[in-house]
């Protein structure tokens, strides 16, 4: 199977570096890379350095560690806009279109098409999260002098939320048309961004029951969930508790919901094998 | 395997989707290396029963093998070809590298499958444009890449979904004369197709399927199945000599001077012409015909022809 599934990862990377969508997200990258660094320059020039005298190290260092939360925010975003959005058309698309007919009848297991493409859109994914996030840390750093810390433990955290997404596209792929799978696809991350402040909600105002909430949506759509806890692993901890930050989660996804968010990943991936072997073709 | 041997062979396939039955009743029996026509009208199931052959639907009823190995069998799927209906690829790929992975998909590697690349870009006339990006193909260009993707593996079955579609005269020279060449290589073809003069020219034996179900099987080689028509003119053209016809064919009618009959063996035509002139009747024409195709087609379809 693994020999099928690393020739459509192969045909898959071909074909979607060559697609429109990857250079409308590569272009919207560098836009975005752009216009962030613009901001931080103007930040940087305008705002703390004619101030540097006057302000305590902390308030600067806060300052800075926000912004580049900020950058880190919409490159999750972006990542994840991405993750939807490159496979979302590949097998249903595919399907629709006959070219699946054609590579089903030769000697490769269906898992190995669905495994194949989300090897390759999983490396697509993280070559442009290592591209927006990568950017947004190195703009800060050369304008400001700002190196983010523990990146190491952030960004895996990042491009699992990614993981999530991609596989969804792929799963729904082999059951829904492509519009129907784009529209399910990003409402379950707006349900995941909805539940996540419902949680934070809860927790601040000490409804149990919001809480409860909020915590069942993240296990039924974990991506805003894993941003939470890459967000809190990039800020260090007086920064959280002091709650100046847009970013401080008030309830931290836990541990667990990390490895859940793995779990999600398998589940969901099993799933879309099954119906994928079944799918007509 | 021996070289008679069934290739594919089903019992009574089934499909359908929700209420709709696509596929009836399908029981056909396909030898090795023989051209195999299975013909229809639209709508017949034709293109559903070559999925179910190739394993891309599953039947909701009946059985089915291909070269002995059950419907959709990845090692039996090593073995055979396909080209869809408006065969259609990723057009962002030249042909080459179109070939390179559906050959990477059929197993091969390295100089082996580069060789087998060249020969098919050289036989279906696209090494010119063999760098070129797909989308930069005509329609024929892509159906010819299509069919050199369906030949990549040597395959022994060739199952070709209606090949000369989009194709101008001499693309449909061209697949008549791989047909022919996959022919001399023993290799069985299961054509499909609507254009009964390119199944007529090339195929052994055709199916008839109408509303999902095989309805008539007839062999194209050697001896014609429901016999010959014989066309004949003479004079005088009297009832008492049309009526003693009978003693030769059946099916007789009179068209002003013309008599139209059918005969089961072309070896009645030499004693219907020495009784003729034995008559003392002046023999203008005598001709005799195999049925054609679509006559046949017309004949066993009558009028239920779905639309579509």
């Amino acid at each position: 199977m693994m020999h099928g599934a690393l020739t459509i990862a192969r045909l898959t990377w071909i074909d979607a570096r060559r697609t429109r969508i990857a250079l409308a997200a590569f272009i919207g990258g560098l836009v975005f890379l752009a216009v962030y660094g613009t901001a931080v320059f103007f930040m940087q020039h305008s705002v703390i350095a004619p101030r540097q005298a006057h302000l305590p190290p902390l308030v600067r260092q806060a300052t800075v560690q926000v912004l580049t939360l900020v950058g880190l925010y919409v490159a999750n975003f972006l990542t994840l806009a991405t993750a939807v959005m490159l496979p979302v058309d590949s097998i249903s698309g595919e399907i629709d279109s006959g070219v699946m007919q054609t590579v089903a009848s030769k000697p490769v297991d269906r898992a190995g098409i669905v495994i194949g493409k989300w090897l390759a859109y999983l490396a697509m994914i993280a070559v442009y999260l290592l591209l927006v996030a990568g950017g947004v840390v190195l703009l800060v750093w050369g304008m400001t002098g700002f190196l983010q810390p523990n990146l190491i433990g952030a960004l895996p955290l990042m491009l699992l939320s990614a993981v999530v997404m991609v596989t969804l596209s792929i799963a729904g792929g082999t059951r829904f048309t492509t519009v129907t799978n784009g529209i399910a696809v990003f409402a379950f991350y707006a349900i995941a961004f909805i539940g996540g402040w419902i949680e934070q909600i809860g927790v601040r105002l000490g409804s149990s029951a919001a809480r409860y909430i909020g915590t069942v949506i993240s296990l039924i759509s974990p991506s805003d969930a894993l941003w939470r806890r890459a967000a809190h692993e990039l800020q260090p901890p007086l920064l959280e508790q002091l709650n100046i930050s847009p970013f401080s989660a008030v309830d931290v996804p836990s541990v667990a919901m990390v490895a859940w968010g793995v779990g999600f990943v398998i589940v969901t991936l099993l799933a879309a094998l099954r119906t994928f072997q079944k799918r007509a073709l | 395997m021996p070289e008679t041997a069934t290739v594919i062979e089903t019992r009574s396939l089934r499909r359908r989707f929700g209420a709709t039955v696509a596929v009836a009743d399908l029981s056909l029996a396909v030898r090795r290396g023989e051209i195999f026509g299975f013909l229809g009208p639209n709508g017949a199931g034709k293109t559903t029963s070559l999925k179910l052959l190739l394993g891309l639907l599953e039947p909701s009823g009946g059985t089915g093998r291909v070269l002995g190995a059950p419907l959709g069998d990845r090692r039996a799927r090593s073995r055979i070809g396909f080209l869809p209906e408006h065969f259609h690829f990723h057009n962002s790929l030249s042909a080459r590298e179109l070939l390179d992975i559906h050959g990477r998909l059929q197993g091969l590697r390295g100089p082996v499958l580069a060789k087998r690349i060249d020969e098919l870009l050289v036989r279906v006339d696209l090494q010119d444009v063999r760098d070129r990006p797909l989308r930069q193909y005509s329609k024929g260009m892509t159906q010819r890449a299509g069919l050199a993707q369906a030949l990549l593996n040597k395959p022994e079955i060739v199952f070709l979904d209606e090949p000369t579609s989009g194709l101008d005269p001499l693309g449909r020279r061209l697949v008549r004369e791989i047909i022919q060449e996959l022919r001399g290589q023993g290799t069985t073809v299961f054509l499909n197709s609507h254009l009964l003069g390119e199944v007529e020219a090339t195929c052994d034996r055709v199916v008839f399927v109408r509303q999902g179900r095989t309805v008539h099987e007839l062999s194209l080689a050697g001896e014609a199945d429901g016999g010959f028509e014989v066309e004949l003119r003479f004079a005088p053209l009297e009832e008492a000599v049309v009526a003693e016809l009978e003693k030769f064919g059946t099916e007789i009618t009179r068209s002003q001077e013309r008599i139209r009959m059918r005969i089961a063996d072309e070896q009645v035509m030499p004693e219907l012409a020495s009784w003729l002139v034995g008559r003392g009747l002046k023999v203008y024409e005598l001709r005799c015909r195999r049925r054609s195709l679509e006559e046949w087609f017309v004949a066993i379809m009558g009028q239920d022809h779905r639309p579509g």
